[in-house]
């Protein structure tokens, strides 16, 4: 049964991914992404994840997509015009990289190596205090050097908009 | 027990859940108009039926039999399903609610059901599963606005889309305080089987998330967190930020008749406009419950804990069933009254009130609550309980 929700799910990610690139209406794009992003979030849950799998759902599905949105609805932008290719070197690129992309996934397919022993049973590491104390012991280092760059950018934002407001000043 | 069993029962409860969820949201409608009413000093509605008992009915009728007008220049696919996106996300928050402690079915059931909880599911991530589906419900309004094809609807749209972003963030730091608040259990806790573990399934109290809304609730025997100093202050920011979340009176620019003919719902009639409507207040049902969990004890209240203890499972379950109606209907009344008083904020002063007012505020009550908890977490137990010290 889980190996059938998983394929359903799997299916139905891919798919709203697809749709996504295809579909013309910048508003359409945008569902389907949020679409995505639940079948992403279904796929954590079958990981055992539960605390991933509702962060996914709450931050990018619940906030960075709403904002899009907004955007675009703010821009009047749905419907996007017809656009000249303006970096022609990136189609060949884009491909050959895609390729390699293809033959590496290939490769980990056919030719598993041995698997990473694990010390702790899936139930545990998906659990939110586990995750928690391993993000501010462990992994502290990382997790400060995000806040960091996530403050960096929360200045730059305020930094960008201060100095438009001096410019009508002058 | 089999996985087919459980399932049908699951679908089971939830088809009852729904039902009386949509029910609620029916005479929430006569129990708003009947107040307002009082509080404008008119009668309201009061013919169909005894003091207006049949109204909802009555409306439900007519708005079923309503011509149903899609815009010619609408996005016909966003705007049949954005109704849809508005009603989910507000019936999924019920699946978390405990709206009672448990009942014990065992003389009709077996064995199995000797602990059947008034609650349809608890998951370890509960709290966070609020705030995701929650965060999901701004789709319904924003993209009903967008797609009607109409200048003040999309108005009404993009005011929703950032008013929900911004409220979100007091909202979510509120709900914190509240789990901050939620203590670990003492070893001799740990050691009896907690109600969540009897509840659903045996793990040890130890190992229950305080994430989970059963456990936020019953942490809550000693006293309430709203009776907790930063409980209490963590609570008003709760309000406040809920308020605008389901956009009620006095944030409800979404809707604001005066500046946008109507609002984001303007082009939508017949069941299409119901089902936003049944959105708008279930998700101000919803929205109280869990103000009622996380800080009004949920189903606590003076005699379940002795009526269990006696020996009376069934009794205690539907009086602390009581507890959470009783609650919730003084939650939503004082709501009611609000709306009643106030006048409607101006957008500046919602996104002002916003960011600069209960963000910092609520980011200073979580390191608060956070530096007592450490400070207290030795002291006498009473003290450390009102100030969620964490014991040992």
């Amino acid at each position: 049964m889980e190996i059938a929700f998983f394929i359903i799910t799997a299916l139905l990610t891919i798919g709203a991914a697809v749709a996504m690139v295809l579909s013309h209406n910048a508003v359409h794009s945008a569902l389907w992404l949020v679409l995505n992003f639940f079948g992403v979030a279904v796929l954590y849950l079958l990981l055992n994840a539960p605390f991933l799998a509702m962060v996914q759902i709450t931050v990018y599905a619940g906030a960075i997509m709403v904002l899009f949105l907004f955007v675009i609805m703010l821009l009047g932008s749905e419907q996007g015009q017809e656009e000249v290719n303006g970096l022609p070197w990136q189609t060949p690129v884009a491909l050959v990289m895609g390729l390699l992309l293809v033959v590496m996934a290939g490769y980990a397919l056919f030719f598993p190596g041995t698997p990473v022993p694990t010390t702790q049973t899936p139930n545990e590491i998906g659990a939110p205090d586990i995750l928690a104390r391993k993000l501010f012991s462990t992994y502290l280092l990382p997790f400060e050097i995000t806040s960091v760059l996530l403050l960096v950018a929360l200045i730059g934002a305020v930094v960008l908009t201060m100095k438009s407001r001096e410019g009508d000043r002058v | 027990m089999n996985i087919w069993v459980r399932l049908i029962t699951l679908l089971f409860v939830s088809l009852i859940l729904f039902l009386a969820t949509t029910t609620a949201f029916a005479y929430l409608t006569l129990f708003e108009r009947r107040i307002l009413a009082r509080l404008q000093n008119r009668v309201g509605p009061n013919r169909a039926g005894p003091g207006g008992f049949f109204q909802p009915l009555a409306d439900a009728l007519k708005l079923f039999f309503k011509e149903e007008i899609t815009p010619a220049q609408a996005d016909k696919a966003v705007y049949t399903i954005a109704p849809a996106l508005a009603m989910i996300p507000a019936i999924v928050l019920f699946a978390v609610i405990p709206f009672g402690a448990y009942l014990d079915l065992s003389f009709l059931l077996g064995e199995a059901a000797r602990y059947v909880p008034i609650q349809l599911a608890d998951v370890n991530v509960g709290v966070l599963f609020l705030l995701a589906v929650t965060s999901i419900g701004v789709y319904g309004v924003t993209l009903g606005g967008w797609s009607s094809n109409n200048k003040y609807s999309m108005l009404g749209g993009i005011r929703a889309a950032a008013q929900m972003v911004s409220y979100e963030l007091a909202l979510g730091l509120s709900i914190l305080v509240a789990i901050m608040l939620t203590t670990t259990p003492t070893t001799q806790e740990a050691a009896n089987a907690s109600l969540c573990s009897l509840m659903f399934g045996q793990q040890p109290v130890a190992e229950i998330s305080a994430l989970s809304t059963c456990r936020i609730v019953e942490s809550q025997g000693g006293w309430w967190n709203i009776f907790k100093p930063t409980g209490l202050l963590a609570f008003g920011i709760f309000w406040l930020a809920s308020t605008a979340e389901v956009v009620r009176a006095p944030f409800d620019l979404v809707e604001a008749e005066q500046e946008l003919v109507g609002g984001f719902n303007t082009e939508y009639s017949s069941m299409k406009f119901a089902l936003f409507f049944m959105a708008e207040y279930i998700k101000l049902i919803a929205i109280s419950a869990i103000g009622v969990v996380l800080f009004l004890g949920g189903w606590r209240g003076p005699g379940v804990d002795l009526l269990y203890s006696l020996g009376y499972p069934n009794v205690a379950g539907l009086v602390s069933l009581g507890y959470f109606l009783l609650k919730l209907i003084a939650f939503l009344f004082f709501s009611i009254w609000v709306r009643a008083t106030l006048p409607r904020f101006k957008y500046n002063q919602l996104m002002d009130l916003g960011w600069k007012r209960l963000l910092p505020i609520s980011l200073g009550l979580v390191a608060v609550t956070a530096v007592f908890a450490v400070v207290t977490q030795d002291m006498n137990p009473y003290i450390a309980g009102l100030f969620g010290g964490f014991r040992r």
